[in-house]
C-alpha cells in the first residue's frame, strides 16, 4: 500500500499518513486550554465549571477590587522600569558584543543565557537570599532588580538581529563624513536599530508582566503583583474571577507579542 | 559570531567600543551571578535560630541531610527521602520530555511541509501560548481535569462513566501540565531541523521503493535530530526545576524538586539546606548539558549541522 511510486507527486509525497490530523490535535492541545479559561470567565455561577448562564459580573467584580488595582499598578510598575532597564543594558550590550574579546562575549553569552536555561526557582531563592544579605528590602523595587536581569535576553535577540542585518558600511560614510562617535549613535545606529528596540521592549514587558515565582519570593509584605495575586485566588477560592482576570491577562500577552512579531516581520 | 568578528576587524568609527557592553555586564554579574555563588555559599552554612536567612558558620549539615535523618539523640540514618524526590522530579521530567518528542515529531514535520506564508503563521500559532503566563496556562488544568471540569463533565453526562475519574492532583495532572508548559520547546527546535531537511531526498527514497514508515524512520527522523537532541534539553531542564505544575495540579502528593527547595525557604525554614538542594539541582542541570551538548556534537559531526545553531 506505501509503495508510492505510483502516488500523486509534489506535496503529497511530503505528507505522512496521520500527520496531518496529529498536528490539528496537537493545535487544540495547544488551544483549547486557553479558551476554557476565557470561556468560564463569563460564567454567572460561582463554581467555575459550572455553567449556569453569561454574565460579565466577574469582570466588574474584579476590576472593582482595590487589593487587585492595587497588585495591577505594582505588576505595571515593575514591567514598565525593567523594561527600560533591560531594553538599555541590552542596546550597550548588543554594540559591546561586537568589539569584546572572544573569552569576554562567552562569558558575557554564560550570563545573559543562564536565567533562562538555569531553573528559575533556583534564581529566584538566590536573588532572595542575596537581596536579604544586603539587606535589600523586598517588594517592588526588589521584584524591578531581578526582572531587569532575566528580561536582558528577551530584549537583546531583536536588537541583535537587527544590529547584524545594517550594512556596516553606513557607519564608515557617516565617520567619513565628520560625524563623531556620539553623532553616528543617535543619527544612524538608533533608528537603524528602532525596530529591533521595540520588539526587544515590548517582549521584555511580557516576559516581567508574566512572570510568576521570581515574584512571588521577592514580593515581600506590599509587593503583591498581577500573577502573585492570582496565584493566591487560586489556592484559595477559585471562582470564575480567576478566569476574568486571567482573561485579560492572556489577552494583554496575546496583543503585545503579535505586534513586537509583526513589527520584527515588516521591516526584515 | 561571523558577523561579529568582520565588524571588529572593519573596526570602523561610530560602532561604539565594548565599554558599551560594561553596565549590561555588570548589572549581570551584580543579579545572576552574584545570586548563584550566594546560593553556593549558603549551602555550607548553619542554619540561623529562627530559620531565616543564615548563621555564618560552616557546615556541611545541608549535604549530610539530604542522605541521612538524624535523631534528637544523635543517631544517623539513612534517608531516601530527598533521593527520591530527586528521583521523582528525574522521571517526570524524562516523561515530560518523551511525550512532548511524540507529540512534536507529526506537527514539526507536518508544519516544515506546508508552504513558506503558512509555515510562518502556524509557527506564530505554536509560539504564542509560550508568550502567555505559565500560572494560567498551568491553572487552565485545574479547570479542566476538575471532577467536575469539562472531560468528567462529558464523560458523566453522556452516560460513559457514573462516576468522575480522579484526575486532578495526581502524577498524572502534574507531567500534563508540564507538557503543556513546555510542548513549543519542543516543537520549534525539530521544525527549525525539519525546515532545512530536503524532501527531495524523502522522494528519492520513495522513487527507490521504500515505504513511507521506512522514509521516515531511515531518512527524515536522522535529519530532524539535531532539532530532537535541542528539545530534549529544552523541555527536560525546565521540566525538572517546575514548581507550578507540582503545586498547582499535583496537589502536594507529587511534590518535585522545585517544591521542596520552595518550601525550605518558606514554611520550614532552612535556608542552608534549600541552598543545597539548588545546587543539586544546578549540578544535574549541568550534567545534562554536558552530555546533550556532547551528543549534539557528535550528530552535528556526522550530520554537518548544529542544533544550537537551529534555536538561534
Amino acid at each position: 500500500m506505501s509503495r508510492s511510486r505510483t502516488r500523486g507527486t509534489g506535496e503529497a509525497l511530503k505528507d505522512f499518513p496521520t500527520f496531518r490530523l496529529m498536528s490539528i490535535l496537537v493545535f487544540a492541545f495547544l488551544y483549547l486550554p486557553l479558551l476554557f479559561v476565557v470561556g468560564y470567565s463569563f460564567n454567572e455561577n460561582r463554581v467555575v465549571t459550572v455553567w449556569k448562564g453569561f454574565s460579565l459580573q466577574w469582570y466588574a467584580e474584579v476590576l472593582g477590587n482595590n487589593d487587585i488595582q492595587r497588585a495591577l499598578m505594582n505588576s505595571l510598575r515593575v514591567a514598565t522600569v525593567a523594561t527600560i532597564l533591560s531594553v538599555l543594558l541590552a542596546l550597550g550590550l548588543a554594540i559591546g558584543l561586537l568589539r569584546m574579546a572572544r573569552a569576554g562575549r562567552t562569558f558575557a553569552w554564560a550570563l545573559i543565557g543562564a536565567p533562562l536555561v538555569l531553573p528559575e526557582i533556583v534564581f529566584a531563592i538566590g536573588t532572595l537570599a542575596f537581596f536579604v544579605q544586603l539587606r535589600v528590602p523586598l517588594g517592588v523595587n526588589a521584584i524591578t532588580l531581578a526582572h531587569t536581569a532575566f528580561c536582558i535576553p528577551f530584549a537583546l535577540l531583536p536588537i541583535r538581529a537587527r544590529l547584524r542585518s545594517v550594512d556596516l558600511a553606513v557607519y564608515e560614510a557617516a565617520a567619513d563624513l565628520g560625524a563623531n562617535e556620539w553623532r553616528v549613535f543617535r543619527r544612524i545606529t538608533l533608528p537603524l536599530l528602532a525596530p529591533g528596540v521595540l520588539a526587544g521592549a515590548l517582549l521584555a514587558f511580557i516576559i516581567s508582566l508574566d512572570d510568576f515565582i521570581v515574584s512571588y519570593f521577592l514580593a515581600g509584605p506590599g509587593g503583591t503583583t498581577l500573577p502573585v495575586y492570582i496565584f493566591g485566588m487560586i489556592r484559595n477560592a477559585i471562582t470564575p474571577g480567576v478566569n476574568a482576570l486571567s482573561t485579560l491577562l492572556l489577552l494583554a500577552s496575546v496583543l503585545i507579542v503579535s505586534v513586537s512579531y509583526a513589527i520584527t516581520r515588516r521591516k526584515r | 559570531m561571523a558577523g561579529g568578528r568582520t565588524a571588529r576587524r572593519r573596526g570602523a568609527a561610530g560602532q561604539g567600543s565594548w565599554w558599551a557592553g560594561s553596565p549590561g555586564l555588570l548589572y549581570l554579574i551584580g543579579l545572576v551571578l552574584a545570586p548563584l555563588v550566594i546560593v553556593l555559599v549558603y549551602s555550607f552554612l548553619s542554619r540561623a535560630k529562627l530559620g531565616v536567612g543564615v548563621k555564618w558558620v560552616f557546615s556541611l549539615q545541608s549535604y549530610v541531610d539530604l542522605f541521612y535523618f538524624e535523631s534528637l539523640a544523635g543517631g544517623r540514618t539513612f534517608d531516601p527521602t530527598y533521593l527520591q524526590i530527586f528521583w521523582t522530579s528525574f522521571v517526570y521530567a524524562l516523561i515530560t520530555a518523551l511525550v512532548c518528542l511524540l507529540l512534536s515529531i507529526p506537527i514539526a514535520t507536518w508544519i516544515a511541509t506546508r508552504p513558506a506564508h503558512v509555515r510562518m503563521a502556524l509557527i506564530f500559532l505554536v509560539t504564542i501560548p509560550f508568550w502567555t503566563s505559565l500560572l494560567i496556562r498551568t491553572y487552565a488544568f485545574v479547570i479542566i481535569l476538575n471532577d467536575n471540569g469539562p472531560i468528567n463533565g462529558a464523560l458523566t453526562g453522556t452516560g460513559l462513566l457514573a462516576e468522575p475519574i480522579p484526575m486532578l492532583y495526581t502524577p498524572f495532572a502534574t507531567v500534563v501540565g508540564l507538557v503543556y508548559a513546555f510542548l513549543p520547546f519542543m516543537i520549534l527546535p525539530i521544525y527549525a531541523s525539519a525546515e532545512r531537511f530536503d524532501f527531495r531526498l524523502a522522494e528519492a527514497a520513495y522513487d527507490l521503493g521504500a515505504a513511507r514508515w521506512t522514509v521516515l524512520r531511515r531518512i527524515v527522523l536522522p535529519a530532524v535530530r539535531p532539532g530532537i537532541i535541542a528539545g530534549m534539553v529544552l523541555v527536560f531542564i525546565p521540566a525538572l526545576g517546575s514548581y507550578l505544575a507540582p503545586e498547582l495540579l499535583g496537589g502536594g502528593k507529587t511534590s518535585m524538586i522545585a517544591n521542596v527547595i520552595a518550601a525550605q525557604f518558606g514554611a520550614s525554614r532552612n535556608w542552608p539546606f534549600g541552598a543545597a538542594l539548588s545546587v543539586m539541582v544546578l549540578v544535574i542541570t549541568l550534567l545534562v548539558l554536558v552530555v546533550f551538548a556532547a551528543l549534539a556534537r557528535r550528530v552535528s559531526r556526522t550530520n554537518g549541522r548544529s542544533s544550537w545553531e537551529a534555536l538561534l
